[in-house]
């Protein structure tokens, strides 16, 4: 059957995975956890650090407690997907080929006006920041366009290019619908609405009227606790699970507005720590491998 | 001579760095070149997103042959040290040179440089004018980042053409290599450009849909988009600032005008402009009533296929929804009351050691009672001054402002107009925080003038309170703006505010340490603000005390200070000048303080006010018994006399004068003393051999002297 990604979601995505794959990149499944952007797939974030060359694409769908509207807000969800691409060392054809990949999914360059405008991203979070663009087609935001300086306070040696494309906006754009929830999910009458539009209304109740706090409260302390069991057993990749956790849970503590503006920085210094600890147990752990194989390569 | 061309490839860089990158090239170009020995002559630099040009015009084929002489040690010396100067100057010994210096023969080592080929020069200058590239952030990327030491641009540097004449300068900076070759329109041209020299660059860009002269490039947004918006029967609502950055984000710019839906125009204009400027970069224009119009124009970078239709509606869609936001915001803001809002500021810290801004808040609401209660800010109104600044932040916890925080007091006046407040409030909310900028206006509406005075006052005196000012460049509360802010609410609106008294009321104790430390501050800004109109700073430093202290009312500093510069910018002015300097200086080296001067060695205390005290009074009038005394001993010469006569209705009138602050009748007053001390020191000699006559006379300039100070201290004023 041949793919519509003009008129169909999945399509889109699947034109992406054709793409990035036949530029030699893995195609990886979403992380299985609760995260509030694609970067923190470990695919992005510890992949980012040391000499070994990665190049990876992803679907991650991301969470985002407080942006939630009960299903009544054409674009604004509390869940939904973010197409991942990282290229690692960036190749010098890094924006040849995002241009390319945009025409594969039906937008023409000379039809619409593509545009590269500064935006830098910092994750105080991750300890990571770096220069890049968000990338905008006839003035919106379509996509994040970052080239890796430094992640968990090390420096990315080599630095990764990462592409982050905005799944659902650009899905909206392409098949021309206003509402999210009335894109065609298949290209055969399934809208993204009859997929999670019920999702949307019962998590936004939860997200900010039901989840026992209490019980967050304790979910916090336990994977700050757990987070920190890692490390001392020396499994880094682990002890970044647990601090993924940290972060969504405190995301959904905001959402449910129980952190004062005071407490509110230390709990994100809490969670930059663990996030932190992580990557800097997991370039400990791997340093010596990485140094050996790549002479040229120091931490 | 060789026409030079160098451009600098990359991928997009920040429109709002490439001025700054401009001229950055162009400097470190000249220092190489002035290394070198080179002159340069006309230089152009250019820049789109995507690269830097520079083009040198007229240089040499070869740099000048260049003689350098080292001085190294005089004959004789230890042979050590002979080998290490030729070493460090790099010669033989059997190449050095004698000569003589004072007497002794010195070896010297004569270097002739000879001149090189520019290309050469060329070859080493371009990788060192791109390693020492100053950007204001940098990165690394692709293989070579594997070290921290590769190359640092601000993004990705891709292709270096380097011509001089016709031919290639080769060199290579981290694997990038220098050649002929560039990349046109990253959509409307396909393949490489290979560049001649210097003139064919432009044209051909321009072939390949690149206009590489910025300057161009903005020219055709400012007179494109006054085009479209005018086909539309609108007018363009001017911009500078978007022109330059839509200038910098394209380099085939194409103005394109589209509709917005119009009863998004229900929000205040200023949220649809602000929407419209700082997200999506549009200009917006206005109809023939002068209206914010339904309208905006974005600038595209392609010549779109379909003349842009597809663009346009892409960019209606994206604006549409920022203002189904912004509408959001607005409708969402006015379910609550101000006043509601207002309780959300009991959350936000104002500063750590001085509370919520509920805390501020109310201390403004206090001093703007006050300021209107004690009529210092005449004319207004009791309750609407409280009500206004009880409600003056109230909009720092709205939507809108959070989205929009330049929407600050505007958006208080909003929506107070929507709940219906009195006129006057929604004003004072509006324009509390004025004037911001040097060319803002300076509100004169009673209650907003109470409400601004009073929250500029509180953050001066707040953070006083806490030892917090300004150093240096630092100033992070922005207490300088508050200053200036202060001065010129005062100027406008002809305030005769006392320091004292506002510290006194803001405390609700008196605080004159508080209050000294804020005139003094305010007074620095002042000599600032008047130095740029041409007032000398030390004008103001001679105006700077009343009765002994720091003046606390800073409108009479800057009365007389104006006073002082217009009289000694007469001719009367300057020649009293000259004579109070030579009396002063008569009275320095007799060391002569006068009756005055005994009571008042700093110069800084008025003796007058001192009369008060019953034991001053009494040696004053010990002084003025033995001053009279002296007055009869003899029979004063015609000029003497003269000088005494002008004095005794002169200083009256002068001190009168001061009393009533007419600083311009006190200068006057001054002025008819001016023919009288010329003529004193024409005819009469003040060192006279009889004691009695030296003694007044000398007590007759200190009198003199004394007359000035009560104008104003002539002593702190320079040349």
């Amino acid at each position: 059957m041949d793919r519509n990604p003009q008129k169909s979601f999945q399509d889109m995505i699947l034109a992406l995975h054709d793409f990035w794959s036949a530029h030699g990149c893995l195609i990886l499944q979403p992380y299985d956890m609760r995260m509030g952007a694609g970067t923190f797939h470990t695919a992005t974030t510890l992949r980012a650090l040391g000499p070994e060359p990665w190049n990876a694409a992803f679907v991650q769908p991301c969470r985002r407690p407080t942006d939630g509207r009960y299903g009544e807000n054409p674009n604004r969800l509390q869940h939904y997907y973010q197409y991942q691409v990282i290229l690692k060392p960036s190749p010098p054809d890094i924006q040849d080929l995002y241009l390319e990949s945009l025409r594969v999914i039906g937008i023409d360059p000379l039809k619409h006006d593509i545009r590269f405008v500064e935006d830098d991203w910092e994750s105080p979070t991750l300890g990571a920041w770096g220069l890049g663009w968000e990338v905008w087609c006839d003035g919106m935001e379509v996509t994040q366009f970052t080239y890796f300086q430094q992640m968990g306070g090390f420096d990315c040696k080599p630095v990764a290019g990462e592409l982050t494309y905005g799944l659902e906006r650009l899905a909206m754009y392409i098949q021309g619908v206003d509402n999210v929830y009335d894109l065609d999910f298949n290209g055969q009458g399934v809208s993204y609405g009859d997929v999670f539009l019920e999702n949307e209304k019962q998590m936004s109740k939860w997200n900010f009227e039901v989840a026992e706090t209490d019980a967050l409260f304790d979910l916090f302390n336990k994977a700050e606790a757990e987070c920190k069991n890692a490390l001392a057993h020396n499994v880094p990749i682990a002890a970044y699970e647990q601090a993924v956790e940290a972060s969504h849970i405190f995301n959904l503590l905001q959402a449910r507005g129980v952190i004062s503006v005071q407490e509110r920085a230390s709990y994100m210094g809490r969670v930059r720590d663990l996030a932190r600890g992580s990557c800097e147990a997991h370039m400990e752990k791997e340093a010596p491998v990485w140094a050996e194989k790549y002479p040229e390569w120091s931490k | 001579m060789s026409d030079f061309l160098l451009e600098l490839r990359s991928e997009e860089i920040p429109a709002r760095m490439q001025a700054g990158a401009r001229g950055e090239l162009e400097k470190l170009f000249r220092r190489e070149m002035d290394a070198a020995g080179v002159e340069c002559g006309e230089i152009t630099v250019w820049s789109t997103p995507r690269r830097l040009a520079l083009i040198a015009r007229g240089l040499p084929e070869v740099t000048k042959a260049v003689s350098e002489e080292l001085k190294g040690p005089p004959v004789g010396a230890p042979d050590q040290a002979l080998e290490g100067f030729c070493r460090k100057a790099g010669v033989e010994k059997g190449d050095l040179e004698t000569r003589d210096v004072k007497g002794r023969a010195t070896y010297f080592a004569v270097k002739n440089i000879p001149g090189r080929a520019t290309k050469d020069l060329l070859a080493e200058a371009i990788p060192a004018i791109i390693r020492d590239f100053s950007w204001p952030k940098s990165m690394r990327w692709g293989a070579a980042s594997i070290s921290t030491e590769s190359l640092r641009w601000v993004r990705p540097l891709s292709g270096i053409v380097a011509l001089l004449g016709d031919d290639v300068v080769e060199c290579e900076v981290h694997g990038v290599t220098s050649g002929s070759v560039t990349l046109g329109h990253r959509f409307h041209h396909s393949g490489d450009i290979t560049i001649g020299n210097a003139d064919d660059y432009a044209m051909k860009l321009r072939a390949g849909h690149v206009i590489v002269d910025h300057e161009e490039r903005q020219d055709l947004i400012r007179s494109g988009a006054a085009k479209v918006a005018s086909e539309a029967g609108l007018t363009l609502i001017e911009d500078e600032g978007l022109v330059i950055e839509n200038a910098g984000l394209t380099e085939w710019p194409v103005p394109l005008l589209g509709r917005f839906e119009e009863d998004f125009l229900e929000v205040p204009p200023e949220t649809i402009q602000l929407t419209a400027r700082v997200n999506q970069k549009y200009f917006v224009c206005e109809d023939a009533q002068g209206e914010l119009a339904n309208a905006f124009i974005c600038t595209a970078n392609i010549e779109a296929e379909d003349g842009g239709a597809r663009v346009v509606d892409g960019n209606r869609k994206v604006l549409a929804a920022r203002l189904s936001d912004a509408r959001f915001f607005w409708d969402v803001d006015r379910k609550k009351t101000l006043a509601e809002h207002a309780k959300g500021l009991e959350r936000i810290t104002f500063h750590e050691k001085l509370g919520t801004v509920a805390d501020k808040v109310d201390r403004v609401a206090k001093l703007a009672d006050w300021l209107v209660f004690d009529a210092k800010a005449p004319n207004g109104d009791h309750n609407l001054a409280r009500q206004a600044a009880k409600l003056s932040k109230a909009d720092l916890v709205t939507e809108m402002v959070g989205e929009f925080p330049e929407l600050q007091g505007l958006m208080g006046g909003y929506y107070a107009k929507a709940e219906s407040l009195p006129a006057e409030v929604a004003a004072a909310i509006r324009d509390h925080y004025k004037p911001v900028g040097a060319n803002d206006e300076v509100p004169t509406a009673p209650t907003t003038v109470a409400v601004s005075l009073a929250d500029k006052l509180d953050n001066l005196l707040s953070f006083f309170k806490i030892d917090i000012l300004p150093t240096g460049s630092k100033d992070p509360f922005a207490l300088r703006r508050a200053a200036l802010g202060y001065l010129r609410l005062v100027q406008a609106n002809d305030l005769r505010l006392s320091l004292d008294e506002v510290a006194h009321a803001w405390a609700s104790k008196p605080m004159p340490n508080l209050a000294e430390k804020l005139a003094d501050f305010l007074l620095d800004r002042l000599a600032v603000q008047l130095r740029d109109e041409g007032v000398r700073h030390d004008y103001v430093q001679a105006s700077r005390s009343w009765q002994g202290r720091p003046d606390q009312r800073i409108d009479r500093v800057e009365g007389r200070a104006r006073a002082l510069a217009a009289f000694l910018g007469t001719e009367d002015g300057a020649n009293l000048l000259a004579g109070y300097k030579r009396a002063a200086n008569i009275l320095k080296k007799e060391d002569w303080h006068g009756a005055e001067g005994e009571i008042a060695r700093t110069g800084e205390e008025d003796p007058l006010a001192l009369v008060d005290d019953p034991d001053m009074k009494a040696v004053i009038d010990a002084k003025m018994n033995e001053r009279h005394a002296r007055e009869l001993s003899y029979t004063p010469e015609p000029a003497e006399k003269a000088l005494m006569d002008a004095l005794a209705t002169s200083e009256p009138a002068a001190a009168q004068a001061i009393e009533a602050e007419d600083f311009s009748g006190a200068m006057a007053a001054l002025a008819s003393l001016r023919a009288p001390i010329d003529r004193f020191f024409d005819e009469v000699t003040v060192n006279a051999d009889e004691e009695n006559k030296r003694a007044h006379r000398l007590e007759l300039l200190a009198a003199f002297r004394a007359a000035v100070h009560k104008v104003a201290d002539f002593s702190r004023i320079e040349g």
